[in-house]
């Protein structure tokens, strides 16, 4: 009988690895990490909590209820694509951002920027994954939110027997897109500015309803205001994207309040966040 | 290698590292020990980029932290083992980790065999592990790359004894293997039994740099008597500098035999009479922690001189 080589016995609670091999033996060639490799890591950590999984799956859930709504409540003479539209798009707008923000504030909030910065010391360029992995999000699901609502459209009007109308332009679905992508940055931005979920949430939140309303006041009884609203309200000139700009006095406004709500916010978080120390 | 040069950085007027320099050399284990806000973690952390220094540098093997191309492969590193997104399982940031440094998905079942792991924890979310399955998390996701230096603050927190007793198997191990270790600790005793090297901190300045047998060497002489007032005196007048100890015993800056003759001398009987052992190293840490301890080190000081009166 020859001599059988055993292996060496594997004890729990000891080093299992007895190989005597030098560690980290260099090999040849040490490639840095390219981009996409990076925007695919940022987007499996949107999917991978729960939170994160159910806040991109009730994008899919509140397009099914609202499109379900419309059919249910909606008189008959409404059931066109633009309600549909409008139904899926709404709750859109406020999901959305949320996701923007938690991809940046769950790095400080949950500390997990630890690992994030240490494994790739360029925040600038985790950063810019983040983003591109938002948007993609952002587009993916509003061409969900499209899909349901017209499937909802040829479902609701072929039970209710009405004509089947497709009142909406490329141009503006385009334009709705683009606003919800705006509303993306916007999120993102305040993720960077405030690095806490909490904060840039209710900023957020806010920004969407509370304003609009202390604008609108101060619109009613201001005429000063009310002038100037579409100049420096970008909340007002987002929403014209919704109901389809026409001017091109629009897409002015529409991007110099851009530039003071999204461009600088965005600029001053990205400064901030790249030296923010992770606690 | 770890090369540090004087690295130092100021937090509005507050020093947090004053002018700190080492190295952690490969196939040894450098352990950096100091009382809790001595400046280690915010040293570590300069290291891996995460803090920029007000001044000064440090390297890995000749490059900046920030100036390689895959960190992940190169340095392994564990400052926090609680700072991860406890929404996440502890297989998944083990794939984020290993996606992010371009490893294969099999690598990341091996790493979760190697720290203990079992699959069930595994699939389990981080808010639910205690923090030596954190710990245990951690050391994988530094480990997953296969790097040549590791960077470790206060591993053995929250392990348990078998636990701490595989971490320093471990460590060794990879040391042994020619990898570069610098862990830090608060706790001298956990860090004497692992550590090759000492750097000790305290206020954010280096206190003590050396081997470790250099550090235990210059520790001095423990000497005990009965009549322990009558050996200090002697002490005195022979210029020899000594502080009590315990009870009866003093801490004597002076070799065994220097003392021995001292006390024949003086007609003193010995009932102890031996190297200090690194207790010159636990007084110097004991000093520094004076500082930052909620314990009162003054009495136990007293305690300890009146012990000896008595």
């Amino acid at each position: 009988m020859t001599a059988v080589a055993t292996p060496p016995a594997r004890t729990p609670d000891t080093v299992t690895d007895t190989s005597t091999a030098e560690v980290g033996v260099r090999r040849h060639a040490r490639p840095g990490i390219p981009m996409t490799r990076l925007v695919g890591v940022e987007l499996r950590k949107m999917f991978d909590t729960r939170s994160g999984f159910w806040l991109l799956a009730s994008i899919g859930i509140t397009a099914l209820l609202a499109t379900g709504a419309v059919i249910l409540f909606a008189p008959d003479a409404s059931l066109t694509y633009d309600s549909f539209a409008a139904a899926v798009g709404f709750p859109m707008t406020v999901i959305l951002p949320m996701v923007a923000i938690l991809s940046v504030t769950s790095e400080w909030s949950q500390r997990s920027g630890l690992t994030t910065f240490t494994l790739v010391p360029h925040r600038g360029r985790v950063f810019a994954a983040k983003g591109v992995a938002v948007v993609l999000v952002g587009v993916v699901s509003m061409a969900v939110a499209f899909g349901v609502g017209a499937l909802g459209n040829v479902l609701g009007t072929t039970i209710t027997g009405t004509p089947l109308v497709w009142d909406m332009s490329l141009t503006h679905v385009l334009q709705i897109v683009l606003g919800n992508v705006l509303g993306m940055s916007l999120g993102f931005a305040l993720g960077l500015l405030v690095r806490s979920s909490p904060g840039a949430m209710v900023g957020y939140l806010v920004y969407a309803f509370v304003l609009p309303t202390l604008a609108g006041v101060l619109a009613a009884f201001q005429q000063w205001f009310a002038d100037a609203q579409p100049w420096v309200d970008f909340n007002f000139a987002q929403g014209q994207l919704f109901n389809e700009i026409e001017s091109a006095e629009q897409w002015a406004q529409l991007a110099v309040t851009t530039t003071g709500w999204v461009l600088l916010p965005l600029t001053l978080g990205l400064w901030l966040a790249r030296r923010s120390e992770v606690k | 290698m770890i090369t540090v040069q004087s690295l130092t950085k100021t937090y509005a007027g507050f020093t947090a590292v004053d002018d700190v320099s080492f190295t952690a050399e490969p196939g040894r284990v450098t352990g950096f020990l100091g009382p809790n806000g001595a400046g280690k973690s915010t040293t570590l952390r300069m290291l891996v980029g995460l803090t920029t220094p007000t001044s000064g540098s440090a390297t890995i093997d000749g490059h900046r932290y920030a100036d390689l191309p895959n960190p992940g492969r190169d340095v392994g590193v564990l400052l926090d083992a609680s700072a991860q997104h406890a929404g996440r399982t502890g297989r998944e940031i083990l794939r984020v980790a290993a996606a992010t440094m371009g490893l294969p998905a099999t690598s990341v079942d091996e790493m979760l065999e190697r720290v203990s792991l079992t699959p069930t924890e595994a699939n389990r979310r981080v808010r639910h592990y205690s923090l030596g399955m954190r710990q245990r998390l951690g050391i994988a996701t530094a480990l997953i790359g296969d790097p040549r230096v590791l960077i470790l603050d206060e591993p053995a927190n929250g392990l348990d004894p078998a636990g701490i007793r595989w971490m320093r198997d471990l460590l060794r191990d990879y040391a042994n293997r020619g990898g570069t270790v610098l862990l830090s600790s608060h706790l001298l005793h956990e860090i004497e039994v692992i550590a090759d090297d000492l750097v000790v901190i305290g206020r954010g300045r280096i206190v003590a740099h050396g081997t470790k047998e250099e550090l235990l060497e210059a520790a001095g002489t423990v000497v005990r008597a009965d009549s322990v007032i009558r050996l200090a005196d002697a002490l005195h007048a022979a210029g020899i500098h000594a502080t009590a100890y315990a009870d009866r015993a003093l801490r004597v800056d002076a070799e065994p035999g220097h003392v021995g003759r001292v006390a024949h001398t003086a007609d003193i009987p010995l009932t102890e009479l031996r190297a200090a052992d690194g207790a010159g190293l636990e007084e110097m840490f004991l000093e520094l922690t004076a500082d930052t301890q909620r314990e009162d080190l003054s009495r136990t000081t007293r305690d300890a001189r009146e012990g000896a009166v008595a």
